[in-house]
């Protein structure tokens, strides 16, 4: 779903395909090959179950959903989750009969199940209460003793397992296996005695195992950082999106007096199924953080102090005319990828329109060229999922994406795609990828020449066939790239490099971008990046259309993160510096993959703005520190990697005088002399959809007809915007679609401001015919980018990949203590046959040398490496420091003397 | 009614003491029915096996015939031989994999034959650790003698036998439960529909699951012919059957008798069969078909072994095993310990039968301990109700496979026989026969 | 169950299972043949769970692991399946599992009083180990013996009819050895090794089943032509 042509607004239109039954009585119809149960739910009645999931297979286990079938020996009771409905079936789900199977089951279900409901975490929203009082018995007829466990234990640091609760649903164990294809809890025992558990030492580790307490329908599965913190009924919510990663996950975001509570998957068909990871689920706790910035402070005899917003953005306006008065590029603006589309907007138009510096980059160093992902045609996840053949050049999937990883696992087990894997290393997709073909840093492209035109790769360990059979699948469209960065040790040009001779040799090729902050994709729609303006226009392109919009534009191209840290450490001889950097919740230390040279940057830079929401290390390189809004605690849109824009849902009032991005960039305007003329984030998004060329038509009654629910994918293709109507199968048990969050007892905001029919002018329609310069054209195709010369691997260095992993010791994980504790220190992984010409075994430790630094760290063998290329989890602690402290991006790709100790 | 002589089918061996080895199995006509079948095409072996009205003797009674025609046509396919046999009280298969393993496999490779399976599983009960042992010898026999495996005795077709052991669990035998397990996994019964082993069955692939008795019948029918199987018995009950007798009898064993003219009179009483109740007591009650089967009272004991005529009388003859009740039993605890039986061995998917099984079965040893209450016997009627509605026969079920509605079926019985004997457990606290 | 440690186990383990490190050489050997007699690994599970007793007398928490590389599952759903099954025994046992069957047949022949003789002798109630290890008692279900009752088996070898004498006998020899010859250790099944066959060829098997989905789609698309 999510494509832009199918039907407009809310109402059930009829299913012109598909199968005739009656449910009692009445006549309906059934999409084929669909169940009873949701058949039914569709048309009105609800059938009550336990064990059913809408998107997992049926089991047909508590036997709550049983209904009288009609068939060749009259009618029986049959699982309605589990009997497709066919034509002329007649179904009665309301006799006595069905009424007394259904009170059976439930009265079975309670005499084991302690009520314990007052000290329950699922109290107040469990379906087992709410059918006990909808369609149970009164009086409890069983005195015997009932079932015995040990209260909650802990399955993992995040999941508590309470197994008199449980009622064998089965819910959890089929989550695992299924869904996250990690079976790592199972049921145990037999018939009565059957319980949930894990294996002895073996913890519940999945960076899903959320997901299994949303879905638990009972207080089975408690999440540990949510335990007791508040009652169902105490809860107000809004749906809103997940900006932890690009993936953009719809979530219901829960609060009470203001504290964030919890997040829940809500259920869209387009991108998360109703899944989260955990990352997301439990790091947007970081917004209760009690070490929250709440108030500017401007650094004084060397110590930041608080001062009003009005003396901070005077001190920082001062700085930067300052630093602009030499020349524009002076100032350099690192990051964005945090924020709200309109907060990126109203930062690029402060940058570009009204300081004059294009040196603005919210990709710190990890990214790809700005032209290669605004300009290669975009796939969507469905298209992704549904495509012939998708082909991996990125990191870890499951690391970086991870509920993408869940759609593309699905997609692969369930044979609809086949993946072609190019890759320095195994991810956790090698195990499903039909072909695997290894590569070295800086190699990428020459793999891609080898696979294109027929060469040979520059891996000779590839097995005999797998390169054919690759060139086989790649010629089987539809064909979906999933690009991103394999390896944050080497130029993103190498791999940009490779993409562009992919999308050279496949021309049909749709590319999904695999790049990881929450709103990177959104910040470069609206132009934070060099060279570029929103709107997916390019510079040069875009001249015209926004002098004449802003009243200026950077008069030349600017620089990129690696560039600018570079100028302002004074490495770069030949170009001018930069000296004043404005962080946007970016912290180059950590994030930026050259640790020494960020901090030679932030040392030498004679004036750094640190505009965040939480401390961090480049607070103490601040001379001015700005406290903004976090996730859930601003309204605004955010872009997935698809495009895909979304409302947020603002749920918390921000701490303290901490503002929005988009009202500090407006602010900070007025103190540099200009009126942006925002005075609300509606007045921004309604000028990014008259400048921005790729948001044309999005307006915001379109964004809030309750069509777009599911958000809606920019640019709009057709003149005529008409929408997708939410169609995502809901799980009343425990996946709160908006109805079933309604039917817990919270109510949502979603915050429909307009009707769901409401008529959206397209692009063409918007088109202004005032005689102005004529609308720039979006980029199209790879761009243009220079690729740096990667020279030979000199035979005695290893080649070093850094990737990622999902718990990284980066912000938001750090904050969160429960998620914490699960960052696992990291050891350099190599190719065993490399480790024993050292003469080291796994557990052992090696010296690493580069010309300018080195370290012990420990290693551990890993087949899947090619000789001589060695790799690290980025962020995690290795040996004394991290990865970072080894890289040097003067370098496109790193070189290391490994020296057994 | 008179006992009928039958022809020994399936115990014709049994009297030797190495009924089990290729030498006595070759020296009593082995392997010459899989040799007359092989002769023939599969499509005229599968019809001498229709012809044959042969009932599966698993206990559900269903014609192997019927059964075989509809295994879906597909490239793969399997046999799955179901020795599982775990019904209380039925002991029937334990001797023919013991006694004649050959027997049964001639009978494997006959359907295999007929079928055109890619390949057959003998699943065979994890407690049967002899029988165990003398499959497999003398499957390794068979192969060394070209009954089994390659180009079976030069004709072309090649089938390969597994033996495959359980692990201890009832509910194995039920034949879906049984093709999970054989895949590895726990044994939960799939939904009927979709998954009729011969459309989707083991891997997903067409399979037929017929019991080993079943089996052991073919090598004679292929010998004697369909026809002359069918001339035995009456009505849809044709052959010999073999019938496990336990309990309060003097003579307990197992029986190969003509089906339907043999009374469960004549197998409980005639002295060459049960020889009747011993120290001179009267019946009291006997269960028909297994523990799954409702009981019947002595009134009901001129019934013919006849699969229709149980059937109409309100019970089965199921596995065949015949469970005779003397009248100093407790019918209280017997039922019990059947109820205890199906809670130990619920699989524990469905919530009925999980929950229901357990709770019967505390409900039952509560009054048999005498610590009842009168409306005990309205609640175990009711809960009874809730896994099998209207408490019937055939019963109804609101759970996956029929072990759900085979729990109300002692309880029933005993109340409804035996309403009297409950209440003095009640009201006495205690039981009338110690 | 042990309650678990929560600590994280090193990410990529997962990646690449490990090869066997508590199953013996020989124990190896065969269950790799065993696998190889099934389209699908997984199938191997239960008997390799044999094997792992016939090394073990138990299913020990390290060949649960062992055997899940083996069939290429996780270690929960080795102890998941193997906890259903009750000849296979997640925690340590005697070196003879006695086991009583006290179920109807059974029962209606005085076992319910041969397992109380049995409890008491042996000072264990069912479910029990003797503190020497010799024995574990079980009261077990129908074991398919009915005409020899009360049943009893030992290390799933029947031993016939039992009375509370016998028993005390048949307890005496099993300590002593005297019935070694005949009654093989717990966890020892199946002697008798299968010496030929035809093994499930992966390759053919393969092939088998490709042909298998491709008729299977051909139906489907057979049945969404008619249904459309
Ligand atoms: C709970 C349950 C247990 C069963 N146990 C056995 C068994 O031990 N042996 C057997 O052959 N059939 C058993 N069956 C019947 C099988 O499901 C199946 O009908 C039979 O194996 C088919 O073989 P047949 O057609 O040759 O009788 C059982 C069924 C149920 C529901
Ligand atoms: S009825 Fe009982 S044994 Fe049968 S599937 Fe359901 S729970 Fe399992
Ligand atoms: S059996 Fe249908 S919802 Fe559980």
């Amino acid at each position: 779903m999510g494509d832009q042509d199918a039907e407009t607004g809310g109402t059930d239109a009829p299913v012109d395909e598909g199968v005739e039954f009656t449910i009692d009585g009445r006549t309906v119809r059934a999409r084929k090959g669909e169940m009873l149960i949701a058949a039914a739910e569709r048309a009105g009645t609800f059938i009550p179950r336990f064990c059913y999931h809408p998107r997992m297979e049926p089991v047909g286990m508590c036997r709550m959903c049983l209904v009288e079938v009609s068939g060749p020996r009259g009618a029986t009771l049959m699982p309605s989750c589990f009997i497709e409905a066919a034509p002329g079936m007649e179904i009665v789900t309301d006799s006595a009969k069905v009424k007394k199977a259904q009170d059976g089951v439930l009265e079975f279900l309670l005499i084991n199940h302690p009520l314990d409901c007052p000290v329950c975490d699922k109290g107040g929203e469990c379906p087992l209460q709410d059918q006990t009082l909808a369609y149970g018995p009164g009086e409890s007829r069983f005195v015997e003793e009932k079932r015995h466990f040990e209260k909650p234990i802990p399955i993992s640091d995040l999941v508590l397992l309470d197994r008199e609760r449980c009622i064998q649903c089965s819910r959890c164990t089929r989550f695992a296996d299924e869904v996250a294809g990690e079976a790592q809890i199972d049921f145990i025992g037999r018939g009565e005695q059957i319980q949930i558990g894990t294996f002895p030492e073996l913890p519940f580790t999945s960076y899903f195992s959320g997901n299994t307490v949303q879905i638990c329908p009972v207080g089975a599965l408690t999440a540990t950082p949510y335990r007791f913190t508040a009652r169902p009924w105490d809860l107000d919510q809004v749906e809103s999106t997940c900006t932890t990663c690009s993936v953009g996950c719809r979530v219901a975001v829960q609060s009470s007096s203001n504290r964030l509570t919890r997040l829940l998957g809500i259920d869209i068909d387009p991108v998360n199924h109703g899944w989260l990871c955990d990352k997301g689920r439990f790091a947007a706790d970081a917004v209760n953080s009690e070490d929250r910035l709440t108030e500017p402070m401007i650094r004084k005899e060397g110590a930041l102090v608080a001062v009003s917003w009005h003396e901070a953005l005077e001190a920082v306006a001062t700085g930067l005319k300052a630093a602009v008065a030499e020349r524009p590029e002076s100032v350099g603006i690192i990051g964005g990828a945090r924020l709200t589309n309109e907060g990126a907007y109203a930062w690029a138009r402060l940058a570009k329109g009204v300081l004059g510096t294009d040196s603005v980059d919210a990709q710190i160093g990890d990214g790809l060229p700005a032209e290669l992902v605004l300009g290669l045609p975009r796939a969507t996840i469905d298209q992704a999922a549904s495509a012939s053949t998708v082909v991996l050049l990125t990191g870890d999937v499951r690391e970086e994406l991870p509920v993408l990883f869940l759609r593309l696992r699905a997609a692969a087990v369930d044979g609809d795609v086949a993946i072609v894997e190019l890759s320095p290393q195994a991810t956790s997709l090698t195990a499903h990828a039909e072909v695997s073909l290894r590569y070295g840093p800086g190699d990428a492209a020459a793999l891609v020449d080898a696979l294109v035109s027929g060469g040979t790769p520059p891996n000779a360990a590839a097995e005999p066939g797998a390169l054919d059979r690759a060139r086989q699948l790649m010629g089987e469209g539809p064909v979906v790239v999933i690009v991103g960065r394999p390896s944050l040790a080497e130029d993103g040009e190498l791999v940009a490099d490779a993409a562009r001779k992919l999308s050279a040799a496949l021309p049909e090729a749709r590319f999904l971008p695999a790049l990881r902050r929450g709103n990177v994709l959104g910040a470069l729609d609206m132009g934070l990046a060099p060279g570029v303006l929103p709107g997916r226009v390019a510079l040069e392109d875009g001249r015209a259309w926004f002098e004449e919009a802003w009243g200026s534009v950077p008069l030349a191209r600017g620089r990129g993160t690696a560039d600018m840290l570079a100028a302002a450490a004074g490495d770069q001889a030949e170009g001018s510096a930069v000296t004043a950097l404005v962080l946007l919740g970016a912290d180059p230390l950590t994030d930026f993959p050259d640790r020494r040279l960020a901090e030679r940057a932030l040392d030498a830079a004679d004036f750094v703005v640190a505009v965040v929401t939480a401390p961090g290390a480049a607070l103490d390189h601040a001379d001015v520190v700005l406290p903004a809004a976090e996730a859930h605690e601003r309204p605004g849109t955010t872009t997935n990697l698809e495009g895909r824009v979304f409302r947020l849902g603002q749920k918390l009032v921000p701490p303290g005088q901490a503002w929005p991005d988009w009202m500090i960039a407006g602010e900070l305007a007025v103190h540099l002399g200009h009126d942006l003329g925002f005075d609300s984030v509606g007045t921004v998004w309604d000028e990014i959809e008259r400048v921005a060329v790729s948001h044309r038509g999005i307006t915001r009654t379109v964004l809030d007809a309750h069509g777009a629910a599911d958000g809606v994918v920019a640019p709009l293709s057709l003149s005529k915007v008409s929408l997708a109507r939410r169609n995502a199968p809901l799980d009343p048990v425990a996946v709160p679609g908006v109805e079933s969050v309604e039917r817990q007892g919270a109510s949502l905001q979603a915050g429909l401001a307009a009707s769901p029919n409401a008529a959206a002018d397209g692009p063409e329609a918007a088109d202004p015919s005032d005689g102005g310069p004529s609308r720039p054209a979006v980029l199209s195709g790879p761009g243009e980018f220079a690729v740096p010369h990667v020279a030979p691997a000199d035979g005695y260095s290893v080649r070093l990949v850094a990737s990622r992993v999902l718990y990284d010791g980066g912000a938001a994980v750090a904050s969160v203590s429960t998620l914490a504790g699960l960052v696992a220190p990291g050891a350099l992984r190599a190719n065993p046959h490399d480790l024993d010409e050292l003469g080291v075994s796994s557990g052992g430790q090696v010296r690493l040398r580069s010309a300018t630094a080195s370290a012990v760290v420990p290693v551990e063998p890993d087949a899947s490496l090619p000789r001589k290329v060695v790799a690290a989890d980025f962020n995690v602690p290795l040996g004394d420091g991290t990865v970072a402290d080894l890289i040097d991006r003067a370098f496109p790709v790193v070189d290391l003397r490994m020296e057994s100790l | 009614m008179a006992i009928a002589d039958p022809p020994k089918i399936v115990t014709s061996r049994l009297g030797f003491d190495d009924s089990h080895t290729l030498e006595r199995y070759l020296a009593t006509g082995g392997y010459e029915g899989l040799r007359t079948a092989l002769a023939k095409t599969p499509e005229d072996v599968a019809a001498e096996v229709d012809a044959a009205s042969l009932l599966g003797r698993g206990g559900a009674g269903f014609p192997a015939g019927r059964k075989w025609s509809m295994l879906r046509k597909a490239a793969v396919t399997y046999l799955v031989v179901n020795g599982d046999e775990s019904e209380p009280a039925t002991f029937k298969d334990h001797l023919l994999v013991e006694r004649d393993p050959h027997q049964l496999i001639e009978g494997v490779v006959i359907a295999a034959y007929a079928l055109q399976v890619t390949r057959v599983f003998i699943f065979v009960r994890g407690e049967f650790a002899l029988g165990l042992e003398r499959v497999q010898a003398a499957l390794n026999d068979a192969y060394a003698h070209g009954a089994v495996g390659r180009d079976i005795f030069g004709s072309g077709f090649s089938v390969d036998v597994v033996v495959h052991p359980g692990a201890g669990a009832y509910i194995c035998g039920e034949e879906t439960a049984l093709l999970e397990s054989l895949e590895g996994k726990r044994g939960f019964p799939r939904i009927k529909p979709p998954f009729f082993p011969a459309a989707i069955g083991l891997y997903g692939d067409p399979t037929v699951v017929n019991n080993v008795e079943t089996m052991s019948n073919l090598p004679w029918i292929m010998t004697n012919g369909g026809a002359a199987f069918a001339a035995l018995g009456a009505g849809r009950s044709t052959g010999t059957r073999l019938f496990a007798l336990a309990g309060h009898v003097n003579n307990p064993g197992v029986f190969e008798l003509e089906m339907v003219k043999t009374t469960f009179n004549d197998l409980i009483n005639a002295p060459r069969l049960g020889g009747g109740v011993p120290h001179g007591r009267g019946l009291k009650a006997f269960i028909p078909g297994g523990v799954s089967a409702p009981w019947f009272g002595p009134d009901q004991i001129d019934l013919p072994l006849g699969q229709d005529e149980v059937a109409e009388a309100g019970s089965m003859l199921g596995s065949g095993s015949i469970v005779v009740m003397d009248d100093h039993t407790c019918a209280v605890r017997a039922a019990w310990r059947i109820t205890k039986f199906f809670s130990r061995e619920s699989c524990g998917q469905c919530t009925p039968c999980r929950e229901g099984s357990g709770w019967l079965e505390r409900i039952m040893d509560r009054i048999e301990r005498g610590e009842g209450r009168e409306e005990d016997l309205d609640l175990l009627l009711d809960a009874c109700d809730n896994i099998s509605p209207g408490v019937a026969w055939p019963p109804q079920q609101t759970t996956i496979c029929v072990l759900g509605p085979s729990i109300p079926s002692s309880i029933s019985s005993a109340i409804t026989m035996f309403r009297d004997e409950f209440l003095v457990h009640i009201k006495e606290g205690g039981c009338p026969y110690g | 169950m042990s309650e678990p440690t929560p600590i994280a186990p090193p990410r990529r383990a997962a990646l690449a299972p490990a090869a066997p490190v508590h199953l013996n050489a020989e124990i190896v050997v065969r269950a790799r043949q065993l696998i190889a007699l099934y389209p699908e690994r997984r199938s191997a599970l239960i008997p390799l769970c044999h094997l792992a007793q016939e090394q073990d007398g138990w299913l020990t928490p390290e060949a649960m692991v062992d055997i899940a590389g083996l069939v290429g599952v996780t270690p929960g759903e080795v102890l998941g399946t193997a906890s259903f099954y009750d000849m296979l025994h997640t925690e340590p046992v005697g070196r003879h599992v006695v086991a009583v069957c006290t179920n109807i047949a059974c029962l209606l022949g005085g076992a319910a009083e041969l397992l109380e003789h049995a409890e008491h002798s042996l000072g264990i109630g069912a479910g029990g180990t003797t503190a020497d290890g010799a024995i574990t008692l079980e009261e077990a279900e129908c074991l398919a013996d009915c005409d020899r009752v009360p049943c009893v088996q030992v290390n799933h070898r029947y031993v016939g009819a039992q009375t509370p004498e016998s028993f005390d006998q048949l307890v005496a020899d099993l300590r002593s050895g005297a019935r070694d010859a005949d009654i093989p250790p717990h966890g020892t099944l199946i002697r008798v090794r299968r010496t030929t066959g035809i093994e499930a060829d992966p390759v053919a098997v393969a092939e088998e089943r490709r042909l298998a989905a491709v008729a299977r789609s051909a139906r489907a698309d057979a049945a969404d032509g008619a249904g459309a």
